[in-house]
C-alpha cells in the first residue's frame, strides 16, 4: 500500500471508531437520549389539549407543530454533545489525532443524528396521526424530517461547539441556533403544508436537499475552528 | 526534530515567558521545573498547538507544527492533567477506541496485555469511572504502552499514582528514549531518569 493508501485507510478506521465511540456512549446513557424523545412526545401532545382538539384546526397546525417540536428537542441534546469530552480531556485527544478534525467530526455528527434525529423522523408517523394528517401527508413530513433533522444536528454541532465551556452554554446556544434552523423550519413544514393543499412540494425538498449539502461542506470545518479555540 | 524558537507565551493580561529557546533531539529527555503558575502546562500545550503562541514558534523537523499539524500528529502521544479517559467505558475499549482514533493497529492481545502490564489486569472489562483516580491515571498511561509516537508530552505524568507505578513510567520513558524517542515532562516529585541527554528548562528564570 502507498503512504496515501494507508493513511486513508487509518482514516477510515478513525472515522468508524469515533461513531462506534459515541453511540457505545448513548446506549450506555440511554436516560439522555429518551429524555429529549419524550419531550418530543409531550410537546406535541400537549396542543391538541392547549389549542384545540378540533381535528380541522390540528391538521392545519400539525406540520409545524411537529417541526418546531422537533427543532427544540434536538436543542436539548446539544449541550451533550462536546461537554462531557471537554470536562473529561477526550477533547484535547481528539484535537491531537493525526486526521483532519472536521472528517472526524461528521462521524460525531453522524452518531449524533442517529441517536437524537433518526428517532424523531421515526416517531413523528405516530405524532402525525395523533393530529389529524393522513397518510401521504405522513409520507411527506417524514421525508422532510429525514431531510432537515441532519441539517439541525450539523447546525448545533457548530453552535454547541462555540457555546463550549461558556457559562450558561445551554440558553446561548438556543439563542445561537434557533435563528439559523429558521430556514429549515420554513421549508420543511412549507413542503408538508404545498402537499396538504395539493401543490407542488418538489421546490421545497430539493431546497432542504441544499441546506442538507452546504451544512455538510460548511459546518464541520466551523466546528473543527470553534473546538480549537475552545481549548485554548 | 524539535524546536523551540523565541516562544512566547500570554494568558489573560500576563505574559508567562517569552524569548523561549531550546531543542530535543531522538533520546533526549526535557525536564520542565518551575513553580505552580510559571506557564509549564501552557508551555506544553503549546508544544502540542492545543495553545497557539504569542510570538515565536515551534518546529518539527524544521517546519512549523502548525502547517503539518496531521503530520506531527501522528509523531505525538499528550498526556495531560485530564486522562482522556471514559467513565462509561470500559478501560478495554477506553485503550481499544484511543487507539484505533490515533490510527495504531493493535490486536486484541496486544492491548490485554498493555492492560496487564500496567497493573490494570482484572480490570480490562469494569467501566473506568469505578475505578480509582490512580487506576483511571494508568488507563491513560496504558496508551504510552502501545504508542508509536516519537515525542511524548507528558504534564504531570506522576500524579495520583503509587510508588511501583512511578517507577514503571521512569522505566517506560527510559525505553522509550534508548529507543531514539523524546520525552518533555514536568513533575514536583524526584524521578530518576537516565536520558542519552537531560536538558533542563527553569521556567522561574524565564520570567519577563
Amino acid at each position: 500500500m502507498t503512504d496515501g493508501a494507508v493513511r486513508q485507510a487509518g482514516l477510515f478506521a478513525a472515522w468508524r471508531s469515533m461513531l462506534v465511540r459515541d453511540l457505545t456512549l448513548a446506549m450506555r446513557r440511554r436516560a439522555d437520549v429518551l429524555t429529549s424523545l419524550f419531550f418530543f412526545v409531550i410537546v406535541v401532545s400537549l396542543f391538541p389539549l392547549g389549542v384545540s382538539p378540533e381535528m380541522a384546526v390540528l391538521r392545519g397546525i400539525a406540520p409545524g407543530v411537529i417541526w418546531v417540536a422537533a427543532l427544540l428537542a434536538t436543542m436539548l441534546s446539544l449541550g451533550r454533545m462536546f461537554a462531557d469530552d471537554h470536562h473529561d480531556g477526550s477533547l484535547e485527544q481528539m484535537l491531537l489525532l493525526p486526521h483532519p478534525l472536521s472528517l472526524l467530526l461528521l462521524g460525531k455528527v453522524l452518531a449524533h443524528w442517529l441517536v437524537s434525529g433518526l428517532p424523531l423522523v421515526l416517531l413523528s408517523p405516530l405524532l402525525g396521526m395523533q393530529l389529524g394528517l393522513d397518510g401521504d401527508a405522513i409520507g411527506l413530513l417524514m421525508v422532510t424530517l429525514l431531510l432537515g433533522t441532519p441539517v439541525l444536528s450539523l447546525i448545533g454541532a457548530t453552535g454547541a461547539a462555540l457555546t463550549l465551556g461558556v457559562r450558561g452554554g445551554g440558553v446561548l446556544v438556543s439563542l445561537l441556533v434557533l435563528p439559523l434552523y429558521i430556514p429549515v423550519l420554513i421549508f420543511g413544514t412549507g413542503a408538508v403544508d404545498a402537499g396538504l393543499s395539493g401543490m407542488s412540494y418538489e421546490g421545497h425538498l430539493s431546497l432542504l436537499g441544499a441546506f442538507l449539502v452546504l451544512a455538510l461542506v460548511t459546518t464541520p470545518l466551523a466546528t473543527a475552528a470553534a473546538l480549537r479555540i475552545s481549548v485554548e | 526534530m524539535l524546536e523551540i524558537r523565541d516562544l512566547e507565551c500570554v494568558r489573560g493580561d500576563h505574559r508567562l515567558f517569552r524569548g523561549l529557546n531550546f531543542s530535543l533531539q531522538g533520546g533526549e529527555l526535557l525536564y520542565l521545573r518551575g513553580s505552580n503558575g510559571s506557564g509549564k502546562t501552557s508551555l506544553l500545550r503549546t508544544v502540542c498547538g492545543l495553545l497557539e503562541p504569542a510570538a515565536g514558534e515551534v518546529l518539527w523537523k524544521g517546519e512549523n507544527v502548525r502547517s503539518q499539524r496531521d503530520e506531527f500528529n501522528a509523531e505525538l502521544t499528550y498526556l495531560g492533567h485530564l486522562n482522556g479517559v471514559k467513565g462509561e467505558l470500559t478501560a478495554f475499549e477506553n485503550l481499544r477506541l484511543g487507539c484505533a482514533l490515533s490510527g495504531l493497529a493493535v490486536g486484541e492481545d496486544e492491548l490485554y496485555d498493555a492492560l496487564e502490564r500496567i497493573g490494570l489486569g482484572g480490570r480490562e472489562d469494569l467501566p473506568t469511572q469505578v475505578l480509582s483516580q490512580g487506576q483511571k491515571r494508568r488507563v491513560a498511561l496504558a496508551r504510552l504502552l502501545l504508542s508509536r509516537a516519537r515525542l511524548w508530552v507528558l504534564d504531570e505524568p506522576f500524579t495520583a499514582l503509587d510508588v511501583a507505578a512511578v517507577d514503571q513510567l521512569a522505566k517506560l520513558i527510559e525505553a522509550h528514549l534508548q529507543k531514539g524517542g523524546m520525552a518533555m515532562f514536568t513533575t514536583h516529585q524526584a524521578v530518576d531518569i537516565r536520558a542519552g541527554a537531560v536538558h533542563e528548562v527553569n521556567l522561574d528564570a524565564q520570567q519577563a
